[in-house]
């Protein structure tokens, strides 16, 4: 139960900093933003390295194997995508 | 906790205050590219000191997924279009929700044979469903929505009749089978002599249980342990050789062997995999943007409950970092279209599209055409332009075309700028990246409620490929109108409306648009990168 709890006030929390943090993007950003929040989620690559890693039965390290990939694919894609759209917005000369 | 775990978790709190510092980083464009890298290092922090924790014993799955993950992420990331910005997003998307819910998957089967957490909770098994339902409604509605802004499934709505009572019952039956999971799924594998009993309740394996195991196709290892669950009742024998865990009970005068199993959670995924599918083909391209957004928000949670699953607190911090950024945005974005988000998702907006004979009413005889000659010697006497894009000039990647003519204009000393609603095109800041691709400074991208009191000091205004976002009947309270109450761009305010269109056809949401019909207002039909080359090489010969 504590563990549960504790998870809540750290999901709580983090809500309320990504409502602070979102309100004040202008409309301009909002498909890098778009992008950039869809890279971080990508941090479920963390998770399944864990699972992965483990060396445990054939099962498991198929979905592993998929499950790091897919992740990999979304965070490599994601951040080099952001990236590559932010890089286009220039000043005035 | 023990040093190695609170350094672990001290590198993961530095991720998570990268990933919120970048995310912030993005509120500016000069701030915005060194916010995407921080949040990037943060990402490689995380990684980095999870490979380092030696629970990780295995790296060849991790290498090879690395390899085939990176290489797709970056060429896909590297070939694809500006114009295919949105699908892109969406298609990582659900890359990293079916990521979650294959993980979890994993760590329930493992959980299962008992090997890597102690007990199974009801928290794991709950989280677990739950990170896995919402990954897998992430993975294949951002499939369908990437097949969607392809152009490969039918961008109409496609409404099935009783839509709402199958999706009800999809959502009924994934929470059945969650919940049957978390009690526990147990099938028999066979029966045996109750005899047996007396050496599983001083926690021996009996000799001759064996063999009845191998009767029915299961080979036990050497390494066997009993533990007694509830004397002359129930047993647990742990194969710690096959990693397996079978649960032995008494049934009258025989014994029931039961094994493990996590198939009702495989089925959930199954079902809600159709869900995913089900929720987003009703919703038309127009939409897409509210959609896609809504379903980051959802691999954010996935990644949140995946989190909670392992206990991880990186997980747990940026999936729902994620999810509320997800959230807020969907919820900004709706309330741009002035509808609400129940409206979008359930509503099946634009399905019905406006017959010829329903539009000729508004349009008969009042439309007027022009040639490229004309409108050019329109505009050669403005003061002051504001070009409107909207996703026909993404379609026909106009925007070097736009550039050109904006360079043009402002040499003969014309003030140009842009108006972009915020739901124009197929992502919200769609056109603003559009437009920045051809070097166009974004001071001069200005949003809607920044040009819409400048329409009337405007002379010409040039709509390029945009029409719901431009359309008076949005001034109309009547709820049968789709766009009824959406904040538009006050274009018919201007002294003379252009608008670059291949036909009168309908946009999406499938009504005539009275501004086509309006005095001020001249049609150059066309596709939108011809016609502005067109109006580029008029202008130059005035």
């Amino acid at each position: 139960m504590e563990t549960f709890v504790a998870a809540l006030t750290i999901f709580v929390l983090a809500l309320f900093v990504g409502f602070e943090v979102i309100t004040k993007v202008p409309p301009l950003l909002h498909t890098p933003l778009m992008s950039g929040a869809n890279a971080i989620s990508g941090v479920t690559l963390v998770g399944t390295l864990i699972t992965s890693g483990a060396r445990l039965t054939t099962l498991t390290e198929i979905l592993g194997f998929f499950a790091v990939a897919m992740a990999t694919a979304n965070v490599v894609g994601g951040f080099l995508v952001t990236h590559r759209m932010l890089g286009m917005f220039r000043r005035k000369q | 906790m023990p040093t190695e775990e609170a350094i672990v978790k001290l590198f993961y709190l530095a991720a998570a205050v990268l990933f919120i510092i970048g995310l912030k980083g993005l509120s500016h464009p000069r701030t915005a590219v060194r916010g995407n890298l921080l949040a990037a290092i943060g990402m490689l922090v995380a990684i980095v000191v999870t490979l380092a924790d030696n629970r990780i014993v295995s790296f060849q799955i991790i290498v090879s997924g690395f390899v085939v993950g990176g290489l797709l992420g970056a060429i896909m990331a590297y070939r694809a279009p500006m114009t295919a910005m949105p699908q892109v997003v969406a298609i990582f998307n659900g890359f990293g929700g079916g990521a979650s819910a294959l993980a979890v998957g994993a760590a329930l089967e493992e959980a299962l044979k008992g090997e890597w957490i102690e007990e199974l909770t009801v928290q794991f098994t709950s989280s677990a469903a739950g990170a896995a339902l919402i990954g897998a409604v992430s993975l294949t509605g951002s499939l369908v929505a990437f097949g969607k802004l392809q152009g490969l499934i039918n961008e109409r709505p496609i409404l099935l009749r009783g839509r709402h009572v199958i999706n009800s019952a999809l959502v009924l039956i994934c929470l059945g089978l969650s919940a049957w999971q978390v009690v526990g799924f147990t099938p028999l594998l066979f029966h045996a002599d109750s005899q047996l009993a007396a050496d599983l309740d001083r926690a021996a394996f009996p000799p001759d249980l064996r063999q009845a195991f191998e009767n029915h196709g299961i080979a036990l290892s050497g390494r066997l342990s009993v533990s007694v669950e509830e004397a002359n009742k129930a047993w647990r024998i742990t194969d710690s050789g096959n990693r397996e865990t079978y649960e032995t009970k008494r049934q009258g005068d025989h014994l029931s062997i039961h094994s493990h199993s996590a198939l009702p959670f495989w089925i959930m995924v199954v079902v809600a995999s159709i869900l995913g599918i089900m929720l987003v083909i009703p919703i038309g391209g127009a939409d897409m943007p509210v959609v896609v957004s809504l379903l980051n928000a959802y691999s954010g949670l996935a990644a949140a409950g995946h989190g909670w699953v392992l206990n991880n607190s990186v997980l747990i911090v940026a999936g729902s970092l994620v999810g509320a950024a997800g959230f807020i945005l969907t919820a900004l974005m709706s309330k741009a279209m002035n509808r609400s988000l129940a409206n979008i998702v359930f509503a099946g907006v634009g399905a019905t599209v406006a017959t010829e004979a329903e539009s000729e009413d508004i349009y008969a005889g009042r439309v007027k055409a022009a040639s490229p000659g004309e409108v050019a010697m329109l505009m050669e006497g403005a003061r002051r332009v504001v070009i409107v894009p909207g996703y026909g000039m993404a379609v026909a990647q106009a925007q070097y075309a736009i550039q050109d003519l904006t360079n043009l204009l402002e040499s003969k000393g014309v003030e140009v700028e842009f108006g972009i609603h915020p739901v124009a095109g197929r992502m919200p800041g769609h056109m603003n990246v559009l437009l920045a691709e051809a070097n166009i400074p974004y001071e001069k991208l200005k949003e809607m409620d920044e040009i819409n009191p400048g329409f009337r000091q405007t002379d010409v205004v040039l709509v390029i490929g945009a029409n719901d976002v431009v359309n008076p009947l949005a001034r109309n309270a009547d709820p049968s109108i789709p766009i009824a109450g959406m904040p538009i761009l006050n274009v018919d305010q201007a002294r003379s409306v252009v608008v670059i269109k291949r036909s009168l056809s309908p946009g999406f949401a499938g009504i005539p648009n009275p501004l086509f019909a309006a005095d001020n207002a001249l049609m150059l039909y066309g596709d939108a990168k011809r016609m502005a080359m067109d109006l580029t090489a008029a202008l130059k010969e005035i």
